[in-house]
């Protein structure tokens, strides 16, 4: 990638690269590894040779229009496509050196593994310390101490605590859209994930909610590596690190996002990115 | 390129692209009747020049405005961006360009009271001569998004730079052979100086015009005029 630098205008004088050029990747460790990635809805091919990268404690962002793909690639991450008939996917997603994909992965542990959080809020309509304590009771049989340790620091890593402590009985449910969301995070976190998928978490929040997850994400990648699917460009911009632009199920362009939304090398991605799309 | 989906965005874009127009015809207009006054001796049309000046400071600030309501309202990506962020550093530098021109102006008029050396005033028609040729092509760079035509431009600061050395040269000259030129020379010397700082200023142009293309400047290093100039001072 592109060795950004000042000239005497203070203005960045990033050096061009090739759409598909490599990454400066020092320092960074690959989470997981998608190499020539298909995806077929019955006979409609809906991801088509898709290869790149996910770095350890890096956010990355999926965008691209409706259709693009984007939401099916989030998805094949932690297979949650296997709960409809007539979907498969081809070529290898390598998760710390395993397929993801092989027909015998244990499904459950790869969800704990790699956590989702979804578009609208989806609480279970139980209180909120049931919320987070039913994942946990799934993977583990933790003394009940434990336990309620385990449920205050979800809550506390989705900067939930200060607002549910005193009322850790009441049903999930009954919480703002926001704090549902975060509620799911929670729930998300307390199963110690290493990969967190966010599709869309924001598209039902509104402006302040929507700011303490993103601020909530920048501290998630610390522990975790992140993936989040966003209509929202500045969203994207705001809190990914890389950035892949999809298009028609093609991998358009992949980047550093400060080089993506400032100079795309790709005319689609230009034009999608400063809303001069069809 | 494809036009906004938003169809008002691509208006206020090419509202600012149109005010830096208007900035940059006011600023080679300045260059040139600042020459002309000189030349001729001529204080009523550097009263002009002078004059003028104001309506490029407003439109100075209007881009400004125009920038920051596009910058916040917008939120701008991409080549949007860069065309935003280089169209303030543009009427930046085309107001500098204007003031230069209006103290040159101011100079004449103080330098016809004296006499001056006719062909040290030659001299300094003929760098602002470069200089206005140079504003006018990357004026044109920047309207017809030409980066060629930038980069052009931007080679030729050498020329610009080695004209205002040899003079440099020249005016000391005259005020060494005859100390009674020394008032006048020394306004021709600011009046150079003015000039070819109007010269680098047109080189960030260029560069901001490149920027806005293609999101970088000339990585190469611009050949630049010996550091003899300085020692020139110290020749005798």
């Amino acid at each position: 990638m592109s060795i950004a630098s000042t000239n005497g205008h203070g203005l960045s004088t990033a050096v061009p690269v090739a759409t598909h050029a490599k990454v400066d990747t020092a320092g960074l460790a690959e989470k997981v590894s998608i190499k020539n990635l298909e995806f077929f809805y019955g006979d409609s091919r809906a991801l088509k040779g898709i290869s790149l990268s996910l770095y350890a404690n890096k956010t990355t962002a999926f965008i691209g229009p409706s259709g693009c793909g984007k939401s099916t690639l989030l998805r094949i991450l932690n297979r949650m496509y296997d709960l409809y008939p007539g979907q498969r996917a081809t070529g290898d997603v390598i998760f710390d050196g395993d397929n993801l994909l092989r027909a015998d992965q244990d499904i459950n542990l790869l969800r704990a593994r790699i956590g989702m959080v979804f578009q609208k809020p989806t609480p279970f309509p139980m209180s909120i310390y049931e919320n987070i304590a039913f994942g946990v009771r799934l993977y583990e049989s933790l003394p009940k101490a434990e336990l309620d340790a385990r449920v205050e620091s979800a809550l506390r890593r989705a900067a939930l605590w200060d607002e549910v402590k005193d009322k850790l009985n009441a049903n999930g449910q009954s919480l703002s859209g926001g704090q549902q969301q975060r509620l799911c995070i929670a729930r998300t976190v307390a199963v110690k994930p290493e990969v967190i998928l966010f599709d869309e978490p924001c598209s039902a929040l509104d402006p302040i909610s929507t700011a303490k997850i993103e601020e909530l994400i920048d501290e998630l990648k610390q522990d975790y590596t992140i993936v989040i699917v966003t209509h929202n460009m500045q969203q994207a911009a705001r809190v990914s690190d890389f950035t892949a632009f999809m298009y028609l199920g093609e991998l358009i362009e992949f980047g550093a996002t400060e080089t993506l939304f400032t100079t795309p090398k790709d005319s689609r991605t230009q034009a999608y990115i400063t809303g001069r799309f069809g | 390129m494809a036009e906004h989906t938003l169809k008002r965005f691509d208006e206020e874009l090419e509202r600012l692209s149109s005010t830096i127009s208007e900035m940059g015809g006011l600023a080679e207009t300045a260059l040139t009747q600042c020459l002309v006054a000189l030349r001729q001796s001529d204080s009523e049309v550097a009263e002009q020049v002078i004059a003028a000046d104001a309506r490029v400071d407003a439109l100075d600030i209007a881009v400004q405005e125009q920038t920051v309501k596009l910058l916040a309202l917008r939120q701008p990506m991409a080549v949007d961006l860069r065309v935003i962020l280089s169209s303030i550093k543009i009427a930046a530098a085309l107001e500098r360009i204007a003031d230069y021109a209006k103290n040159t102006a101011k100079r004449t008029i103080v330098l016809n009271s004296v006499t001056a050396p006719p062909a040290a005033v030659t001299g300094i028609d003929r760098l602002g001569r470069l200089v206005r040729t140079a504003l006018k092509d990357v004026l044109d760079a920047f309207a017809q998004g030409d980066v060629t035509k930038a980069h052009d431009v931007w080679t030729r600061d050498e020329e610009i730079d080695q004209v205002y050395t040899g003079l440099f040269r020249e005016l000391l000259t005259y005020m060494m052979e005859d100390p009674r030129t020394i008032t006048s020379c020394t306004h021709l010397l600011f009046m150079a100086k003015n000039i070819e700082r109007a010269g680098d200023h047109v080189t960030n142009i260029a560069e901001l015009v490149s920027f806005r293309t293609t999101g970088h400047g000339f990585d190469e290093t611009r050949p630049k005029g010996s550091a003899s100039l300085y020692a020139a001072g110290n020749a005798s």
